[in-house]
């Protein structure tokens, strides 16, 4: 069975259907870049996965364990499910590598040099071993979304959902952020990524999902689906994004 | 002890209550005059005359309250006056006033963008036609929350003249308690009476201030 | 009529006695009120969509009615309405309980400012990395909060510190107490009250200034360089 399964999902905020019917098999190791114009609930998608949102109907599946309401403590799910959002969200009054330690320490109880011993490895895997002492305010924003990856992946999650991670930063720091993801994905970890970044969803990633009004319009391989759309919503949207 | 019934007890904190509310109403009043006068002085005058004004209110907000009662009250006296708890009472609560809003007021001059400065004296206005079309009518609106939400602290401060001796809700609770001897009752009435007074104006305030917000003022 | 300070100085023990007793319920007060008000935001935030709905609406009812009375009123309350029930009670414990219970409801209210305003990013970011809603609340959401309300916790704790001259109503020898004592053997009042205004704004000053202090230690986070 697929990592993450996602059957006939359903999400609607007051009258607002914002989901309307999303089925989707995500392979372990596999890059998949969700694509779509504002508003056609790409990061409700995302939020339902780690269940910041509850879905309304359908199911989700995490590594063949069902992902429901009460089925999965968010202690459990944070080890299997990492996030990261556009507005990095680290927590102020930490050091960078408190942001990283805190997860491990209060939530899986990892003793603390452990916990430590995490945290470096992970920042030195986002290339930010050098500001380990440093309070978020001190950091340029690619550096601080570097730290909020790192932090996710500290819990060492199955797989890692990035909202529109670079879409709050200057154009000069978006490449330090990609770079990071695209080690990532070399790497082998499961990528689920809302982006704007076209280049980087064609180059980086295994598959392409284009969302249109609440519903998965089209999906493919990066190569065919960015040269030969099949529905004019797409086509739409490629034009009006490149 | 004398027998006091439910309803005697009430009929005389509604009587004494209407000097709670005048008195209120005397603080607030002269308090905003006072707290105009201050604060348009301190807008436009000259740095002593600012550094004057600061200190005026620095020294209400840093002292007690119950202290500068006392002082009107003894004070009156080292001049020469015998002025009554009335007089003491009315001077003392309008200079705390005036001081408590002289800082809002000054504040709500301030968070007015200094780009609204820069647009009005580029189009030629002068400082008091600035003033006055641009700046005053934006302060004003934003003014207006914090201004009815700190008519609930006179409110609350009017209780204070009952320790010199001024009767009105509070000093007539304990003499009633006195008499009635009935604390629990009594004190529940005074501030229910008190909560009646500021309970509306607080969520009168509150309200203001999420439409202020809602309009996307801040 | 002339002022004559000199009719004060065989009181000075009073003055100080008064002065120690004001300095301690301040101190007091400001550590358990923290603490109260910390419980009551972390309560009321929690229960407004939980089935605990009436734990909110209570504690709501609490800070409202704490706010739109009167402290001296609040305090003759506890000092005698209480052992009319029954529940016997010293002067220093009311006025402590008074003080405590108003500056735990305002300084509640000023908090939940706070936490409303901006934090919700970080709120839901503790979340996805699976800590629960008081391991957010104590390690992510408190500290960012505490520091961006940290002016109005100031200006209500020296508010209370300045207000505390009431409990000289129900005889707690404070600073207020000591100077009407003063004035009843001396009848001096107004020199015996101008010297205490001194010394209370002296303390607002200085507590202030301590405030200011811890702050500056506390929330180190906040001067950050380039960003
Ligand atoms: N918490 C919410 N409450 C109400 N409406 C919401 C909420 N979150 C998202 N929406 C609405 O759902 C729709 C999809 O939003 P979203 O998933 O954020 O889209 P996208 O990420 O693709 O831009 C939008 O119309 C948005 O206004
Ligand atoms: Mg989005």
């Amino acid at each position: 069975m697929a990592l993450v399964s996602v059957k006939d999902l359903h999400k609607s905020f007051g009258e607002l259907e914002v989901l309307k019917g999303i089925d989707l098999e995500i392979e372990a190791g596999e890059v998949v870049s969700i694509i779509g114009r504002s508003g056609s609930g790409k990061s409700t998608l995302l939020r339902c996965l780690n269940q910041l949102e509850q879905h309304d109907w359908g199911t989700i599946h995490l590594a063949d364990q069902r992902l429901d309401g009460t089925a999965m403590s968010p202690g459990e799910l944070s080890q299997n499910v990492g996030m990261v959002f556009q507005s990095f969200n680290l927590f102020p009054h930490k050091t960078v590598i408190e942001n990283v330690m805190l997860a491990p320490l209060v939530v899986k109880q990892t003793p603390r040099e452990e916990a430590r011993r995490i945290a470096e490895a992970v920042l030195a895997k986002v290339g930010m071993s050098e500001k380990v002492d440093a309070y978020p305010a001190q950091l340029s924003g690619g550096q601080q979304q570097r730290v909020a990856i790192a932090r996710a992946l500290a819990m060492n999650p199955k797989v890692l959902l990035c909202d529109e991670v670079t879409s709050a930063l200057d154009p000069e720091l978006v490449g330090e952020v990609l770079r990071v993801l695209e080690d990532l994905a070399r790497e082998g970890m499961t990528l689920i990524l809302v982006t704007h970044e076209m280049k980087f969803a064609r180059d980086v990633s295994d598959r392409v999902v284009f969302m249109h009004q609440g519903r998965i319009h089209e999906s493919g391989d990066p190569q065919t689906l960015f040269t030969r759309p099949r529905t004019p919503e797409l086509n739409q949207f490629i034009a009006s994004v490149l | 002890m004398t027998d006091f019934t439910l309803w005697d007890i009430v009929r005389n904190l509604l009587l004494a209550g209407r000097w709670t509310v005048v008195l209120s109403l005397i603080a607030f009043t002269g308090g905003a005059v006072v707290g105009l006068v201050l604060t348009l002085a301190r807008m436009g005058g000259l740095w002593p005359v600012r550094w004057l004004i600061r200190l005026y209110v620095d020294l209400f907000q840093g002292t007690p309250l119950l202290m500068q009662l006392f002082l009107a009250y003894f004070g009156a006296a080292v001049l020469g006056f015998d002025v009554s708890a009335w007089t003491a009472a009315s001077v003392a609560l309008t200079l705390f006033t005036s001081a408590f809003l002289c800082d809002i007021w000054r504040g709500c001059v301030e968070a007015v963008p200094s780009g609204q400065w820069q647009a009005a004296r580029v189009l030629g206005l002068n400082y008091l036609q600035s003033m006055r079309h641009v700046i005053l009518p934006q302060a004003l609106r934003l003014a207006v929350p914090p201004t009815v939400g700190f008519s609930v602290q006179v409110i609350k401060g009017t209780a204070l003249a009952s320790v010199i001796g001024f009767v009105e809700l509070t000093k007539a609770g304990t003499m009633l308690n006195n008499a009635a001897f009935a604390p629990f009752t009594i004190f529940a009435l005074v501030a229910l009476g008190y909560f009646i007074l500021c309970y509306p104006l607080s969520r009168y305030a509150r309200h203001l201030e999420k439409k202020l917000y809602g309009a996307g003022i801040r | 009529m002339t002022l004559d300070f000199s009719t004060l100085l065989p009181y000075t023990d009073a003055i100080l006695e008064g002065l120690v007793t004001t300095v301690w319920l301040t101190v007091v007060t400001t550590v358990a009120g923290i603490a109260l008000a910390i419980v009551v935001a972390y309560a009321r935030d929690g229960s407004r969509e939980g089935p605990s709905g009436i734990v909110s609406r209570l504690l709501g009812a609490y800070v409202e009615v704490i706010r739109n009375t009167p402290f001296i009123v609040q305090l003759f309350f506890l000092f005698f309405g209480l052992p009319a029930l029954g529940v016997s009670i010293s002067a220093t414990v009311a006025a402590l309980l008074a003080m405590i219970l108003n500056l735990g409801a305002y300084t509640a209210e000023i908090l939940r400012a706070g936490i409303d305003s901006t934090l919700k990013g970080q709120h839901e970011a503790a979340r996805a990395l699976g800590l629960s809603r008081l391991q957010s609340f104590r390690h992510v959401v408190l500290m960012p909060a505490f520091s961006r309300v940290y002016p109005s916790l100031i200006s209500q704790c020296i508010i209370v510190m300045l207000g505390s001259a009431v409990v000289s109503q129900i005889s707690v020898f404070d600073l207020t107490y000591a100077a009407n004592f003063i004035q009843s053997r001396n009848f001096r009042g107004f020199e015996v009250y101008l010297v205490v205004t001194l010394i209370y704004l002296l303390l607002a000053v200085g507590l202030r200034l301590a405030f200011e202090f811890v702050g500056r230690r506390l929330f180190a986070f906040r001067q950050g360089g380039s960003s």
